[in-house]
């Protein structure tokens, strides 16, 4: 594994792990427990992906490679919508099912179906930023728009990348999102199942940040990413004239 | 696919097969993942002149929907002959071997892969046999297991498999069509290393209690270099992104 980039902060060695592979053994806490699994006294990989074990927290980490979205309550979704219903919208958000947003919940109000088509509100192939209000193994996830940033898209551009590379878009704490708008100027929502809604003041940047966030995507596993795509932004910049050249 | 015709020598005067190989020896290995753009995970997987490609969708909607279980996905695999994979024209339709065979299969992925965790939704492979000759359900479940892990799919370990056979009164590992036509016996074996778990245990033949026994340590041996190199093929991926 590359070691560039990892000096000056605190990083813990990341291995690269097939499902299988024996990570650790002892007491230790999962801290994601849907891709190490305890047998024993030993901790097992489940899946393909970066690990992070820490023998003075005792902690290990797995972050996946590759993987499928499914969804859990609270997670902020960009969803598609699919088919229109008498008093439900049908929504795409990647998972395995497509989730449901009630008319209700959209419009605030109740709808007469009788009096009004909600094709009128919402049309197939509208892009809507949502919540998981309710989702178990009994039924297809419950999305909601009400909430601050929630609703319909009506400007940008919609991005899609793996889901498993959602946190590294994100960034610590943000980091690397901030990165992204900071040095850009466009605004970014980043939806947990791998669609990003991109805002940007004019094509260029758009194109930039476009390119960007596919350059996290394909080198996610690697250290030090955060300046290299401060790097690339930069170069991409020049490269159109948008800046230097003076 | 019987053993017709005049037999042939299996085993050479130097103890060589009739391919050149040693009696513990695999074939040249070949393994490729992320093969197909469609699918959510895919392999390659190459064994001498047996050549399969696996394909992997889902966690998805179960399709019919009477099939989905609330308590785990369902895992469906089809296993299918291409009809140029052998010598004389396979008819496409699924045969009652193919049939089986799928049956198998799936039985020697199950027990590693964590369906308890997408209720409700199915994981369906897809294996397609491009060129048989012989072990093509032991590099099927290779195959399966690799493009399994490639989809992203959390399991407890992969799954490696290859047959042992009886040549001329003579335990070989990994045998191709000839021997398996003309050999005495025929014992494909699945396993889970690092779970220490037998998942596809078949005999076809007649083995001595003890050339079982040593059948499968010859199996089990050939399973874990089939096992490293699979690991290996997953993290190159990777690696070589990192390279760049």
């Amino acid at each position: 594994m590359s070691e560039e980039g990892s000096k000056k902060r605190e990083e813990k060695p990341r291995t690269l792990v097939a499902p299988g592979d024996l990570l650790a053994r002892g007491e230790y806490k999962i801290l994601t427990p849907t891709t190490v699994q305890r047998r024993g006294d030993s901790y097992y990989a489940l899946v393909v992906g970066l690990a992070t074990v820490d023998d003075e927290a005792k902690t290990i980490k797995l972050i996946p490679l590759q993987g499928p979205y499914y969804p859990s309550v609270d997670d902020l979704v960009i969803g598609i919508v699919r088919s229109i219903g008498l008093t439900s919208w049908e929504v795409d958000i990647r998972a395995p099912s497509p989730a449901i947003l009630y008319a209700s919940d959209y419009l605030g109000r109740p709808v007469n179906p009788a009096r009004e088509s909600l094709s009128d509100y919402l049309d197939v192939g509208d892009v809507i930023i949502a919540k998981i209000q309710v989702f178990d193994r009994t039924r297809d996830p419950l999305i909601t728009t009400r909430g601050k940033g929630l609703g319909k898209v009506t400007t940008g551009a919609v991005v899609e990348i793996s889901p498993v590379k959602v946190p590294r878009v994100i960034g610590k704490k943000g980091s690397m999102q901030s990165v992204l708008e900071g040095e850009t100027g466009c605004r970014l929502v980043v939806g947990r199942n791998g669609r990003i809604v991109v805002n940007c003041p004019n094509k260029d940047l758009e194109e930039i940040v476009v390119l960007a966030i596919r350059k996290i995507e394909a080198e996610a596993h690697t250290t030090g990413l955060t300046d290299r795509i401060k790097e690339f932004i930069l170069t991409e910049k020049v490269r159109r004239g948008l800046i230097g050249g003076r | 696919m019987g053993g017709k015709g005049e037999k042939p020598k299996l085993i050479m005067e130097d103890g060589k097969r009739h391919d050149g190989r040693l009696p513990d020896e695999l074939r040249p290995i070949k393994m490729e993942i992320g093969v197909l753009k469609n699918a959510d995970g895919s392999a390659y997987v190459e064994f001498g002149k047996t050549r399969v490609v696996a394909a992997v969708y889902g966690p998805r909607e179960a399709q019919p929907k009477h099939i989905a279980s609330p308590y785990r996905a369902v895992l469906r695999c089809r296993y299918h002959m291409a009809p140029f994979s052998t010598d004389e024209r396979k008819s496409p339709a699924p045969s009652r071997r193919e049939i089986e065979l799928s049956k198998v299969i799936r039985e020697a992925l199950e027990p590693v892969v964590m369906t308890e965790m997408f209720p409700r939704t199915s994981i369906d492979i897809f294996i397609e046999v491009i060129s048989a000759d012989g072990g093509t359900r032991t590099t099927s479940v290779t195959a399966a297991s690799l493009a399994l892990a490639d989809a992203g799919i959390p399991m407890k370990d992969l799954v490696a498999a290859v047959a042992v056979g009886k040549a001329d009164g003579v335990l070989v590992l990994d045998i191709d069509q000839v021997e398996d036509n003309y050999g005495e016996a025929d014992m494909p074996v699945a396993a889970a290393p690092s779970l220490n778990e037998i998942t596809l245990l078949q005999l076809n033949g007649v083995l001595s209690m003890n050339e079982f026994k040593e059948g499968l340590s010859l199996a089990l041996k050939g399973i874990g270099e089939i096992y490293k190199i699979q690991k290996e093929t997953l993290k190159n991926k990777y690696l070589q992104v990192e390279g760049e």
